[in-house]
């Protein structure tokens, strides 16, 4: 029944159908095309024209000359200038945003890999939890919603306050008896303040997603396994982690996606301070020190993001796009899982592209 | 199908723990139960409770540990709306509220028409464009910040007032959401109406204008509802593209400045997140039940 979230002709009489899809081909192209023209002006152009920017030169003073040259081609050394940390004849000084790639590249999958990760143990916990019966479940769910509704921007300012060295935090930390922590400064804490604030504000999604996976489980399914009398952990790995794998991938691909984009958190959070610049930051930090440079370093930004969701695509059973019906699939009968879960976790990006989390 | 988006839906029996074999393994079971769901309560409200105690507590004791609401007081919104700092609170209120109807009423409009398409009509290319508007939702903003920054730029948009250097990055970042959304809530939709009143002679856009857009007023709701909070917590383009005229609340909050630089005024800022937040948590809360089924549309459907 699904199957019509992205289309599949339902089946009518033959002669009514004929009349009723005459026209349909060009109606629907019509309906379509006010978004193709906001994609095309907004994602597509300037895809494109980022591309053209990062193979010319950055205006500025000719080392060599010490004329000011206006730019030009600039071949790959844009490119070069991030990757291989080439600045003009040299390699670039500590100190310079040439200089941050690899630490921001780093930090940047440091904090997917830790975030990601956590999310799912504890979005997992949560769902298995929130899947049973209880009283109050509209309580429980009202309040797992709270963080996802709350702007990052002042998730972080929240943290901030919380991590703050007279803060909450570390007033609990020193009730077990740990000295205080520069929460938003050092290096450690630092990236874990990021983190900490991260996982608060997006496992409840994670939760929500994966509860949706596992009330499409059956009972039976259960009541089965417990009859030939499985443990519990038995029936985690044997039935609920299998049936809810398609969901869970999904949710997982859009997550790390997020995460490698991350920017609003440590922007407003540690500033970048404890070598927490993303690879965002970096990027909007160079806009204003040199276009070309940006663009250079925004599409290198773009092709990582879509290698890992290709990767994910390909190897990781994460089905983003549901076939036409017909159309050869791999096919273990889950798609409907699976294209729902892609709407799911499109709303997770609430960011809207933009570097939330 | 969809029973599970029905809100009420008895979980469906994850209740493994059958009354009738072990009796204290049930036991346990509830105690982890409970325990588990005072975890997720605290997780979600605990945060946003010291959020709002501390909006209501003298700056004197803006580092006060007790857990009550204590020195209560509400300088810190007023201090949040005051000017003689540069802080532009009310007017960033203001700006994010026009930005966010403007972006969510287009949105919606050019989202139902494509959503409609997605999910009723055969057209050629239909599952290539599907791939464009589920890519560009994948698409990093940053990598857009760059080339829209000079285009902008170039029209003189990151001057004066000029809403639209937001706005229209907004719906476009917007659509895929409002489409995805839409097309799962249409898909659940008793279509049967529609092709009666296309027997009896309406058009197919006459359809759905009559018969089915009432019946998707739920779905729709909910939809511009997520889309009125993406552009409402966006920070990224806004902190590049909004000028002083057009500066919105997220911006405003993460720069608010107190009296002495250096001294970050706490209090006043958790005033200013309260006033930005509480609105969405009511309106999460009042529309709880569709919303959740907004966000996991179709990963519901049996």
């Amino acid at each position: 029944m699904s199957a019509v979230a992205q289309g599949a002709p339902q089946t009518k009489p033959p002669k009514l159908r004929k009349s009723l899809n005459a026209g349909q081909g060009r109606l629907g192209l019509l309906l379509v095309v006010p978004t193709l023209v906001f994609l095309t002006v907004i994602i597509i152009y300037p895809l494109v024209w980022a591309i053209v920017l990062s193979f010319q030169k950055d205006a500025g003073l000719d080392k060599a000359t010490g004329l000011f040259v206006e730019g030009g081609s600039a071949g790959f050394s844009n490119y070069t200038h991030w990757l291989l940390q080439r600045c003009g004849e040299t390699s670039c000084p500590p100190g310079t945003l040439g200089s941050q790639f690899y630490s921001a590249f780093w930090v940047t999958i440091f904090f997917t890999v830790v975030s990601v990760t956590i999310e799912i143990i504890l979005g997992m916990w949560f769902a298995i939890i929130m899947n049973k019966d209880f009283k109050g479940r509209a309580l429980v769910r009202a309040a797992i919603l709270i963080p996802w509704a709350i702007p990052t921007a002042v998730t972080a300012k929240l943290f901030y306050f919380i991590l703050a060295y007279d803060g909450i935090a570390n007033h609990l930390l020193g009730l077990v008896g740990i000295d205080p922590l520069l929460w938003t400064s050092d290096p450690w804490p630092a990236k874990f303040a990021i983190i900490i604030a991260d996982v608060w504000k997006t496992t409840p999604f994670m939760a929500l997603l994966i509860l949706a996976g596992l009330q499409l489980i059956p009972s039976d399914v259960y009541e089965a396994s417990q009859i030939d009398g499985a443990s519990r952990w038995q029936t985690f790995t044997k039935i609920t982690l299998p049936l809810v794998k398609v969901p869970l991938m999904v949710a997982v691909l859009f997550r790390t996606l997020d995460v490698l984009r991350i920017y609003d958190l440590p922007a407003i959070l540690t500033g970048g301070a404890g070598g927490t610049t993303s690879l965002s930051m970096l990027v909007i930090k160079q806009i204003r020190a040199g276009f070309h440079s940006a663009a250079a370093l925004s599409t290198i930004v773009f092709i990582i993001i879509a290698i890992v969701a290709w990767l994910f695509i390909q190897f990781g059973g994460a089905e983003v796009i549901q076939r036409p019906p017909g159309s050869k699939k791999k096919g273990k009968g889950d798609d409907d899982t699976t294209q729902a879960t892609t709407a799911a976790a499109m709303v997770s990006n609430t960011s809207m592209g933009g570097g939330g989390a | 199908m969809s029973a599970t988006t029905a809100p009420t839906s008895s979980a469906p029996a994850a209740e493994t723990t059958g009354q009738e074999i072990h009796h204290d393994r049930n036991r346990w079971g509830q105690i982890r139960l409970y325990v588990g769901l005072a975890v997720i309560v605290v997780w979600g409200l605990a945060p946003a409770y010291w959020m709002v105690v501390t909006a209501f507590r003298d700056v004197g004791y803006t580092f006060d540990t007790s857990p009550w609401p204590t020195h209560v007081t509400l300088d810190n919104f007023r201090t949040a709306f005051d000017t003689s700092r540069g802080n532009h609170f009310g007017a960033a209120l203001w700006h994010s509220i026009v930005i966010g109807i403007v972006t969510t009423a287009v949105a919606m409009l050019v989202g139902v028409f494509a959503a409609y398409a997605m999910s009723r009509l055969n057209f050629p290319g239909k599952f290539i464009i599907l791939g464009v508007i589920l890519g560009s939702s994948m698409f990093p903003g940053v990598a857009l910040v760059t080339p829209l920054f000079q285009l902008f730029s170039n029209l003189g948009w990151l001057q004066g007032v000029n809403y639209q250097a937001l706005i229209i990055p907004y719906i476009s970042f917007a659509l895929p959401l409002t489409i995805y959304t839409l097309t799962a809530f249409l898909a659940e939709m008793p279509w049967e109406l529609e092709e009666s009143a296309r027997i009896d002679g309406c058009t197919p856009g006459q359809a759905f204008r009559k018969i089915m857009l009432p019946l998707a007023a739920p779905g729709l709701f909910t939809t511009a509802i997520l889309v009125f909070i993406a552009s409402w917590n966006e920070f990224l383009l806004a902190s590049q593209f909004s000028t002083k005229y057009t500066q919105t609340v997220t911006v405003a909050i993460a720069s608010f400045t107190g009296a002495q630089p250096h001294q970050e005024p706490y209090t006043a800022i958790m005033a200013a997140g309260t006033i930005v937040t509480v609105p969405l948590i009511i309106m999460v809360l009042v529309f709880q039940r569709w919303i959740v089924s907004g966000l996991t549309a179709g990963g519901v459907k049996g």
